[in-house]
C-alpha cells in the first residue's frame, strides 16, 4: 500500500444535475406521449359532443368546430330516444342516484360493523370467515346472478330499485369488510382496551371511538363505493326492471338505439354526462381515490 | 348480517354448481329430489364445448386475458419505473394515467368505438392526411374485434397497474438502491434483477386483479362491439347473460361453473404466497 505523495481531492457530492439532460428529456418524452394516449379519448368525447351534424360528417374527429353548440348535451340529457321513449339521460340519472345512495349508505353501514366485529371482537373460525370473504369477493358475478334472481324474487323485489340496492349491497360486502377490517386492526389496541376497561360496550366503543377516528378509511370506501355502483352496467339490466335502469344502461340504449340519423355528437354528449360524475369524484378526491384502490387490492 | 350474506355466497355458488348437472330450462330447483329428477351428469358440458359460439368466447377469453395481463404488466411497470425517476408534475401524470380507471366500462367502450369508427374516426382521419390505403377497421373486421377489445381496455385499466406497481416501487428500501450503486449495478439492471423479485407480492396480487378482472368483461365488449361483427368478439359473460335467461338455464350455469374455474385457476399464485407468508411467520 503506497501512499499517495500528494493528496488528490476529488469531487465529491452529487453532480448537478442539468434540467434538460438528455435521459431526463427521453422521460419527459415518453410520459407525455403516453399521456396523449389517455387524453385523445376524452378530447375527442369534448370536441365532438358541441359539433353539429355537418362538422361531424364533413369534418376531422380530432379537429375542433369553429362554431362550437351544446344543443347535442341539451338533447341527451331530455329528448334523445330509446326504442320509442324519448326522454334522454335525465330518468337515467335520478334512477342512478336513487340506486347509489342506499347502496353506498347499507353496504358501509354493514361493512363498517362486520369489519370492526371481525378486527376487535375474535371469536371461533373468524381466520375461516375472513378467507371465505377474500375469496368470496373474486367470485365472478355471473355464478351468483341467477341465486340472486331467485332471492330477490322471493323476497318480492325483483325488477324493482331495491333489487339493485340489495344486489350490490351483497356484492360491496366482502371487500369493504376486508376495508375496514384492515384498517381496524392497524388501529393500536390500547385506545379499545382502555375503552373496556372503562366500561364502554359494543355499540359505544364503534361510535364514539373507533369511528371518529376512520374518517379516512369511510371516505375511501364512499369513494370506491359511489364509482363502482354509479359505473355498474350488469346488476342494472338484470334486476332493476326497464323503468328503474340506470344511467349506464340508459346510455347504452340511446347509442345502440337504430331509429332515425345516427347522431354521434349526442352520443357523446351521453357518454360523458354518464362519466361526469365519477370522473368529478376522482378529480377531487385525488389522493383518496388512488389510496382507495391501494388499500382494496395491495392489502386485500 | 356479513353471515346472511356469506351464506347467499356458498349457497349459491353451490346452487349454480349444481344446477350445471341438470337439464333445468327456465324453472330452477331447489330440493334434492327436484335435483335427482332432472340430474343429467355432464350433458350440459358436453353441450357446452360443442357449441362453435362456446369456442369463439372461450378463445377471445384466452386472447383478450393473455395481451390484455401481459400489456398492462409491461405498460405499468414500466410508466411506474419512469414516474420513480423523481420527476416534475408526477400528481399531473398519474392523474392523467388514472382518470380512466373512473370511468366506466360502457363509457370507455363507446368513445373507443367512436374512435375505431371506420367512417369518422382514425381511419378516415388518416386516410384523408394522404395515406388512401390505410385501414383500421378492427371494429367491423371479425378477424381482429377482439383485438379493439384489447386496446379499449388497456386505457381503461392500465393505470390502476401503474398505480399498483408505483406503491411497491416506493416500498422498496432506499438501503437495496445504495447497496446497489456502491455494487456499480446499472440502474435498469437493478430494476430487473433485484427491484421486481422483492416486488413479488405487489406483482401477484396485481396479477390476480388484473387477471379476473380480465374474465369478468361484459360491459366493455357490450358497449364496444356488442359481441360482433358477427359473433367475433363474444365473451363468456355474454354465452352466460345470453342463455341463462332464455331458457337454457342449466347451460348458463354450466358456463358460470367453467369461469369460476378460470378464477380459481388465477388464484392459486396468490394463495401460495399467502400460505408460504403464514408457513414462514
Amino acid at each position: 500500500m503506497a501512499k499517495p505523495d500528494t493528496l488528490t481531492i476529488e469531487p465529491s457530492g452529487p453532480l448537478p444535475r442539468p434540467m434538460f439532460a438528455p435521459g431526463r428529456v427521453m422521460i419527459y418524452a415518453v410520459l407525455i406521449l403516453t399521456s396523449l394516449y389517455y387524453l385523445i379519448p376524452l378530447y375527442v368525447m369534448i370536441i365532438t359532443s358541441v359539433k353539429d351534424l355537418d362538422a361531424i360528417r364533413y369534418g376531422n374527429i380530432f379537429i375542433p368546430t369553429a362554431n362550437p353548440t351544446f344543443a347535442p348535451w341539451v338533447k341527451a340529457w331530455s329528448e334523445a330516444c330509446t326504442g320509442l321513449k324519448c326522454s334522454g339521460l335525465a330518468p337515467g340519472f335520478y334512477n342512478s342516484v336513487s340506486i347509489t345512495v342506499p347502496s353506498v349508505i347499507v353496504s358501509i353501514a354493514v361493512a363498517s360493523v362486520s369489519g370492526y366485529s371481525l378486527a376487535n371482537w375474535p371469536f371461533k373460525f373468524g381466520e375461516f370467515f375472513f378467507t371465505v370473504l377474500l375469496v368470496g369477493s373474486f367470485v365472478p358475478y355471473q355464478v351468483m346472478l341467477y341465486p340472486l334472481v331467485i332471492i330477490t324474487r322471493e323476497m318480492g323485489i325483483y325488477s324493482t330499485l331495491w333489487a339493485v340496492v340489495f344486489v350490490h349491497t351483497v356484492f360491496g360486502l366482502p371487500i369493504l369488510t376486508l376495508l375496514f377490517r384492515n384498517y381496524f386492526s392497524s388501529l393500536p389496541p390500547e385506545l379499545f382496551k382502555a375503552a373496556r376497561v372503562d366500561g364502554a360496550g359494543y355499540w359505544r366503543i364503534f361510535f364514539q371511538v373507533m369511528m371518529p377516528m376512520s374518517v379516512p378509511i369511510f371516505t375511501v370506501a364512499v369513494i370506491l363505493q359511489v364509482t363502482g355502483i354509479w359505473n355498474d352496467f350488469l346488476f342494472g339490466v338484470i334486476y332493476a326492471g326497464p323503468t328503474n335502469y340506470p344511467m349506464t344502461v340508459q346510455l347504452n340504449n340511446i347509442v345502440n338505439s337504430l331509429q332515425g340519423v345516427k347522431e354521434y355528437n349526442v352520443d357523446m354528449a351521453a357518454t360523458i354526462l354518464t362519466g361526469i360524475v365519477p370522473l368529478a369524484i376522482y378529480f377531487f378526491s385525488g389522493k383518496y381515490f388512488v389510496r382507495g384502490i391501494a388499500a382494496g387490492a395491495v392489502k386485500g | 348480517m356479513v353471515f346472511i350474506v356469506l351464506f347467499v355466497f356458498i349457497g349459491g355458488t353451490f346452487w349454480t354448481v349444481a344446477s350445471s348437472f341438470t337439464n333445468i330450462k327456465t324453472l330452477p330447483i331447489f330440493t334434492p329430489a327436484e335435483f335427482y329428477d332432472a340430474f343429467v351428469g355432464m350433458a350440459q358440458y358436453q353441450r357446452l364445448w360443442r357449441s362453435s359460439r362456446w369456442i369463439i368466447s372461450i378463445t377471445n377469453l384466452g386472447i383478450y386475458g393473455s395481451l390484455y395481463t401481459i400489456f398492462a404488466f409491461v405498460i405499468g411497470f414500466w410508466l411506474a419505473v419512469l414516474m420513480d425517476q423523481k420527476i416534475r408534475l408526477e400528481g399531473v401524470f398519474r392523474t392523467i394515467y388514472l382518470y380512466p380507471f373512473a370511468l366506466s366500462f360502457i363509457v370507455t367502450g363507446h368513445v373507443w368505438a367512436w374512435i375505431m369508427n371506420p367512417a369518422f374516426g382514425l381511419e378516415a382521419t388518416v386516410r384523408g392526411l394522404g395515406w388512401e390505403t390505410f385501414s383500421f377497421d378492427w371494429l367491423t373486421n371479425r378477424e381482429m374485434s377482439i383485438y379493439a377489445v384489447v386496446i379499449a381496455g388497456l386505457w381503461q385499466g392500465t393505470g390502476l397497474v401503474m398505480a399498483l406497481m408505483l406503491a411497491g416501487l416506493r416500498g422498496i428500501d432506499d438501503e437495496i438502491w445504495r447497496a446497489a450503486r456502491i455494487d456499480g449495478i446499472p440502474k435498469w439492471r437493478t430494476y430487473i434483477q433485484i427491484v421486481l423479485p422483492m416486488m413479488r407480492p405487489v406483482l401477484v396480487t396485481t396479477f390476480v386483479i388484473v387477471a379476473s378482472g380480465a374474465v369478468r368483461v361484459y360491459d366493455l365488449v357490450i358497449g364496444l362491439t356488442q359481441g360482433g361483427p358477427g359473433l367475433s368478439s363474444q365473451v363468456p359473460t355474454i354465452y352466460v347473460y345470453e342463455t341463462m335467461f332464455v331458457g337454457a338455464l342449466a347451460q348458463g350455469t354450466a358456463a358460470s361453473t367453467i369461469m369460476l374455474l378460470a378464477t380459481a385457476v388465477i388464484l392459486i399464485p396468490w394463495v401460495v404466497v399467502e400460505f408460504g407468508k403464514k408457513q414462514q411467520a
